[in-house]
């Protein structure tokens, strides 16, 4: 196997392995906006990152990372809906950063590298990111996990019985950010989310508790990361969205057997 | 402790949301071993009342003193769980704290749910529900025990079946229980106090006095003055078995009314 196919496939199962149990709890918490809107807010990392001349993970991290605590912040106030504040936040920074890659003329910006990712592209430094982040976020969500799922099935609930709500929800905020940055190159900012929300679908019909649900959308992404970096070479077609009709097709496949095998 | 403890107090406490005034110098008092219920129409407040004394929300005005140490087991009014999270019964009572299997179990035999345990969460009725949530607030060891609309979406004979089983709950553990309720009827005979809520404390005291205020008739007019009172031959237990012969306490309104 060559080289650049190893770093992908490694690449794309590290994304897999993270999106697969992270996802599952954008989904229990019907937080697909939430991520749409955070990877959208990328653009204004990789803008400031490659104006600034920093690596543009740790500049879409910090910008992921703010917009979610000033998320937390204004949800405090009760006049403007979470949603529609996402709104305003992300279409903003997605806009800004499109506006400040515009403005830098000297720069050659591979825009739909970083809208759709680029895997093959992916070097040993954008390995060690993704390993380095992703296993830190794995850390973090293991510590959070019990509390998370406690506040996701009630949060009053969950706060008189002594869950800190606040601090937990925002740590799962900045986790999806962390997620968006080291993921981004893999299937770009349009797409990350997808890998988020479909493997852990896929999972529900097979899964009986919340953690097997995790792990079983980790392998089926890690299935459709396999199955995308195939096809593409195969047909010779872009490989993160690749990834992604690989996954919508496991959850298409996943359906049709539930009419088949229907369970009680 | 002593019988007589006192768990929790308000002393004159108020609540705006902005400029809108839900509660006026509420007073209260509960202590150990106590059954108060909260009684009013709907938007009096009563949810209010029961977020500030669990510390959801703090009062604009007023004190709230609660025991050193106070253990609070919170039964909420509604849980909806979606579809996608798979989730047993089991599961649900030990989302925050870890205790053995056979102290789930025992619980879950207390609320007569025990027949639940593994099914998932979404799969059970309504009266189910209140029970597993009810063992999910008895599972903590509470001081105070805080029940909102506890009987909600179960018919009239489940009803005077958790009604009984709270006010058995009251007698074997001795904790204190604050109540929320929408009418009087059935919660009369479970019930020490009841405090009649509109926006402000209209009236309170045991159920045969609460009853005849003015102030309470004027909230809930005559209809709620038609006291609930009928024999049956025969009860239903958990599973809607038939259990014949005198286990039938139906009779819940008070004879005088």
């Amino acid at each position: 196997m060559d080289d650049f196919l190893l770093r992908a496939l490694l690449a794309g199962l590290g994304v897999a392995c993270l999106a697969g149990p992270l996802g599952a709890f954008v989904v229990w918490r019907r937080m697909a906006y939430f991520g749409e809107a955070m990877s959208h807010t990328a653009l204004l990392g990789v803008g400031l990152g490659l104006l600034l001349g920093v690596s543009t993970q740790l500049s879409v991290m910090l910008v992921s990372v703010t917009l979610a605590v000033l998320l937390v912040a204004m949800q405090q106030q009760r006049q403007l809906a979470s949603d529609t504040l996402l709104g305003i936040f992300a279409h903003t920074a997605l806009s800004l950063g499109l506006v400040l890659l515009a403005f830098m003329e000297t720069v050659r910006v591979d825009l739909m590298g970083y809208l759709f990712g680029d895997i093959l592209a992916v070097s040993t430094l954008d390995l060690y990111w993704i390993y380095g982040g992703g296993l830190l976020v794995l850390i973090v969500l293991t510590l959070i996990w019990r509390p998370l799922l406690a506040l996701t099935v009630h949060e009053e609930l969950a706060r008189v019985e002594g869950v800190p709500v606040t601090q937990v929800r925002l740590l799962f905020m900045i986790l999806i950010a962390l997620v968006i940055a080291v993921s981004m190159k893999i299937v770009g900012i349009l797409l990350i989310t997808s890998m988020m929300i479909i493997p852990p679908a896929a999972a529900r019909r097979f899964a009986v508790g919340p953690e097997q649900m995790a792990l079983l959308a980790a392998a089926i992404g890690a299935v459709s990361v396999a199955a995308g970096l195939w096809g593409s070479l195969q047909w010779d077609t872009p490989t993160g969205p690749s990834m992604v009709v690989a996954a919508g097709l496991l959850f298409v496949l996943v359906q049709l057997s539930g009419l088949f095998f229907q369970r009680k | 402790m002593a019988e007589r403890d006192l768990l929790l107090e308000a002393d004159g406490v108020c609540m705006a949301f902005g400029s809108r005034e839900v509660l006026r110098h509420v007073n209260l008092v509960l202590h150990r071993g106590e059954i108060l219920t909260l009684i009013g129409p709907n938007g009096s407040g009563k949810s209010t009342l029961v977020r500030l004394l669990l510390g959801l929300l703090t009062p604009t005005a007023g004190a709230l003193r609660r025991a050193d140490g106070l253990r609070i087991g919170y039964m909420p009014q509604k849980l909806q769980v979606d579809e996608v999270l798979p989730l047993s019964v089991a599961r649900f009572l030990t989302l925050t704290g870890r205790y053995a299997k056979e102290k789930v179990a025992a619980v879950l035999r207390e609320v007569g749910a025990d027949h639940v345990s593994d099914h998932p969460l979404q799969s059970v009725s309504g009266g189910e529900l209140q029970r597993v949530l009810l063992a999910r607030a008895l599972l903590r060891e509470p001081d105070l025990l805080v029940l909102d609309e506890p009987v909600q979406g179960v018919d009239v004979n489940g009803q005077v079946v958790l009604y009984n089983l709270i006010g058995r709950i009251r007698d074997q553990r001795g904790c204190g229980i604050l109540m929320v309720s929408h009418d009087l009827h059935l919660v009369m005979a479970a019930t020490d106090r009841v405090l009649c809520l509109n926006h402000h404390v209209c009236c309170s005291g045991t159920p045969e006095v609460v009853t005849r205020h003015p102030a309470y008739l004027d909230l809930f007019g005559g209809a709620a003055f038609a006291v609930y009172s009928h024999h049956h031959d025969h009860a239903h237990d958990l599973h809607g078995n038939v259990i014949p012969g005198d286990e039938a306490h139906c009779e819940t309104g008070d004879s005088d009314g």
